[in-house]
């Protein structure tokens, strides 16, 4: 099935290529289904990975290797060989092994959990070799194609990193796939931060803490003004997100222990660092009251970097989405583009469709789209395959 | 242990699979061709526009376009009103509507009519029937099903068993049937065709089985089916005719419990008519076909009557049609 053919260099016609991926479309929708239902929180991404590596092996792709990261590689050798092109999905997603990830499919558009991030991802890569081989494209350059651990929270794109900590080849080049929005332009990545500010009572100490003034979850929300307060002051250049809190059980219990996740980002190098300064100070110096504690854990860390709007690969890109009739919209990546770039490996991230209610339980993605996303991934990997993004 | 006991053990040890068995695709597409089998799969349909795209895009592309084992997916419809047909042709299934098929015999409503006329539709040696009901679908709900047929010539009709999600302890499995089965159909077949009780999910809507046998069974066209199916297998052929697969898991619309009482009723009528017919009851009196239930408003109980009549199509080898069109 997917035994590849003779070598057969056409003009890198996208239009062309979507009508003819067409007759992919089932085989690619049952990837993007099965995909989707499989649950893969960030660590505990293994059932997708066997998934991915049944994949990549019926496709008869070397060198297919499980990594120490749980990372999923497999290699297409190009006819030349003498450059290395690598293209990513990262694989977790940010549901829980509980959750129902059924996937519903209706006239034009497939939901579930997870569809947009980063199943279509995943299912794209799954098919990618049949792609080619579809299209008849033999590359120059080898093709690495990677399924990537632990990209979400404190995963902090731990699989990511640790495959450019000990690729054995060189990558020259380097494509993130993300299931949604059709039209994204990733060529730039912010410096970001992300942290957790924890809250307890010691044990023993207290058994109800609101009894001695302002309580875990007061404080906790004390601290989220203090943010928005940096916040403003930066603004626009940095911002600062807060993710989540979590604190208590119910009405009449008090807690005792809560945690606030916050994510700094900024465009302006050594901004980051500073406002992570700023807060790891607000926090120690705050005072909270007796028998709590607070304390500041920084658990992810992004380098800005940028390949610039001229850059060949970024301009070819956009005269693909031209072609296709597609706007494209630049948006800055905080995600496995950041590794990339900060190595100097000319890199994007691109979105395959269009989609809806993203991180949602009904998060949705639109299948006619899916044709363009994957006819501008075929026309950038063959113009990096041409060598001229370096 | 007695004599009946050591035969369902031997069967079971011998006739029941796992579907992992069955994991090498490429063996079994090469034993379907050196066997010279066609296989269709059939869905029958009403208003499953929710879970129709998906089944039919799974067994497309795993079990036609990647691993070539089925020859036809088709979808036989009772008509529904919303968008099954669309989605399913949309993604490459033949549709086709259970009344234009032998229109000439008129249409009745009921699933058992739908499986009826796929047999005189469907090209394939086997014909593989499925529920378009299944939220978590997997191509092998079809290839495990088929695989015993065609690795054993014996088999002639494979029924399909699962986990039910209930308490799980140790290493023991909850393998019983639905609600239906563990009160009426169990304990009948332990009664009167105790070997049967082998079929851990007797009721299930997915089964394979053989165009020999198919077109020699009577088709009753509602709940009926599947249980007067196994009942004429076994008199015709034995519990050696049939083979069960566990599929591990299967994930669909719970039925509520007024709709399972419809059922059963349906289910005893045929039940009845093969006692009656086989000779197993010397004589049943006229048996009445109006169910009824009760639902209560304040102090005030009404009855909610049914007319549940459990018609039966003929075998189809007996249409000239038939016989016509696929060469008998």
């Amino acid at each position: 099935m997917c035994k590849r053919t003779a070598k057969a260099r056409s003009d890198g016609a996208p239009l062309t290529h979507r009508e003819k991926l067409r007759r992919l479309r089932e085989i690619l929708f049952a990837n993007v289904v099965m995909a989707g239902e499989i649950p893969a929180p960030t660590g505990a991404e293994r059932r997708l990975t066997r998934f991915l590596s049944d994949r990549f092996t019926e496709c008869g792709l070397a060198n297919i290797s499980l990594d120490h990261a749980g990372n999923i590689a497999g290699m297409l050798p190009g006819r030349v060989g003498r450059r290395t092109l690598l293209v990513s999905a990262h694989l977790d997603k940010i549901w829980s092994e509980t959750d129902d990830h059924t996937v519903s499919v209706g006239a034009g558009m497939m939901s579930g959990r997870g569809l947009a991030d980063n199943s279509l991802g995943v299912a794209v890569l799954a098919t990618l070799p049949l792609i080619l081989e579809e299209l008849e494209i033999d590359l120059d350059a080898n093709l690495v194609l990677l399924g990537t651990t632990r990209s979400f929270g404190r995963g902090d794109l731990a699989g990511m990193r640790f495959f450019l900590e000990n690729a054995s080849h060189p990558i020259d080049a380097a494509l993130c796939l993300e299931g949604i929005e059709l039209g994204r332009l990733s060529y730039s990545s912010l410096g970001m931060a992300r942290g957790e500010i924890h809250v307890s009572a010691g044990s023993g100490e207290l058994d109800h803490p609101e009894d001695t003034g302002p309580g875990v979850a007061t404080i906790l929300a004390g601290f989220v003004v203090a943010l928005r307060r940096i916040e403003e002051r930066e603004s626009p250049a940095s911002r600062i997100l807060v993710g989540s809190i979590e604190a208590g059980s119910g009405y009449s219990v008090a807690p005792r222990s809560g945690m606030l996740r916050f994510e700094i980002r900024s465009g302006e190098a050594g901004h980051v660092a500073r406002i992570g300064e700023e807060i790891a100070e607000m926090v120690a110096t705050t005072s909270i009251g007796d028998g709590l504690r607070a304390s500041l854990e920084m658990i992810a860390h992004r380098s800005p970097g940028d390949l610039g709007s001229d850059h060949p690969l970024v301009r070819h890109a956009r005269e693909t989405l031209e072609l296709l009739g597609i706007e494209s919209h630049v948006a800055p990546s905080v995600s496995e583009l950041a590794l990339l770039l900060d190595r100097g490996i000319p890199s994007l991230t691109l979105g395959i469709t269009k989609g809806e209610n993203r991180h949602s339980p009904s998060e949705a993605i639109s299948l006619e789209p899916i044709f363009d996303g994957l006819a501008q991934i075929v026309s950038v990997l063959r113009f990096m395959d041409e060598g001229k993004p370096s | 242990m007695s004599e009946l006991d050591q035969r369902i053990s031997r069967w079971l040890e011998t006739n029941t699979f796992h579907h992992s068995e069955f994991w090498d695709m490429q063996e079994l597409v090469r034993a379907k061709r050196d066997a010279g089998l066609t296989i269709s799969l059939c869905i029958p349909t009403l208003n499953e526009e929710k879970t129709i795209g998906k089944e039919i895009i799974v067994f497309k592309s795993e079990l036609m376009d990647r691993y070539p084992l089925l020859d036809e997916i088709a979808v036989i419809d009772s008509g529904s009103s919303d968008r099954t047909l669309e989605i399913a042709a949309s993604f490459g299934a033949d549709t086709y509507l259970s009344s234009e098929i032998l229109p000439q015999y008129g249409s009745k409503p009921g699933k058992g009519e739908n499986l009826w006329k796929a047999i005189h539709q469907l090209r394939g040696d086997i014909i593989c029937y499925v529920d378009a009901d299944i939220k978590n679908i997997h191509s092998k709900f079809a290839s495990a099903l088929v695989a015993p047929l065609i690795y054993r010539p014996e088999v002639q009709y494979v029924k399909a068993f699962y986990d039910r999600p209930l308490a799980v302890s140790d290493d023991l499995r909850p393998s019983g049937g639905g609600r239906v089965t563990e009160i009426l159909v169990r304990p009948l077949f332990s009664m009167f065709f105790p070997e049967l009780t082998a079929l851990i999910q007797p009721l299930s809507g997915e089964y394979a089985v053989r165009r020999e046998v198919l077109e020699s069974l009577p088709f009753p066209i509602g709940y009926g089916v599947e249980t007067s199916h196994l009942i004429d297998l076994y008199k015709s052929s034995g519990l050696g005719a049939f083979a069960q697969t566990d599929l591990d898991n299967r994930i669909h619309r719970n039925q509520p419990t007024s709709d399972l009482g419809k059922m059963a009723f349906g289910i005893l009528q045929g039940f009845m008519k093969r006692l009656r017919d086989y000779g197993m009851v010397k004589e049943l009196p006229d048996l009445h076909g109006l169910f009824r239930q009760f639902q209560a408003e304040g102090h005030r109980y009404e009855q909610v009557t049914r007319e549940i009549f459990e018609e039966e199509r003929p075998p189809m080898i007996t249409l000239p049609e038939y016989r016509e069109r696929h060469g008998r």
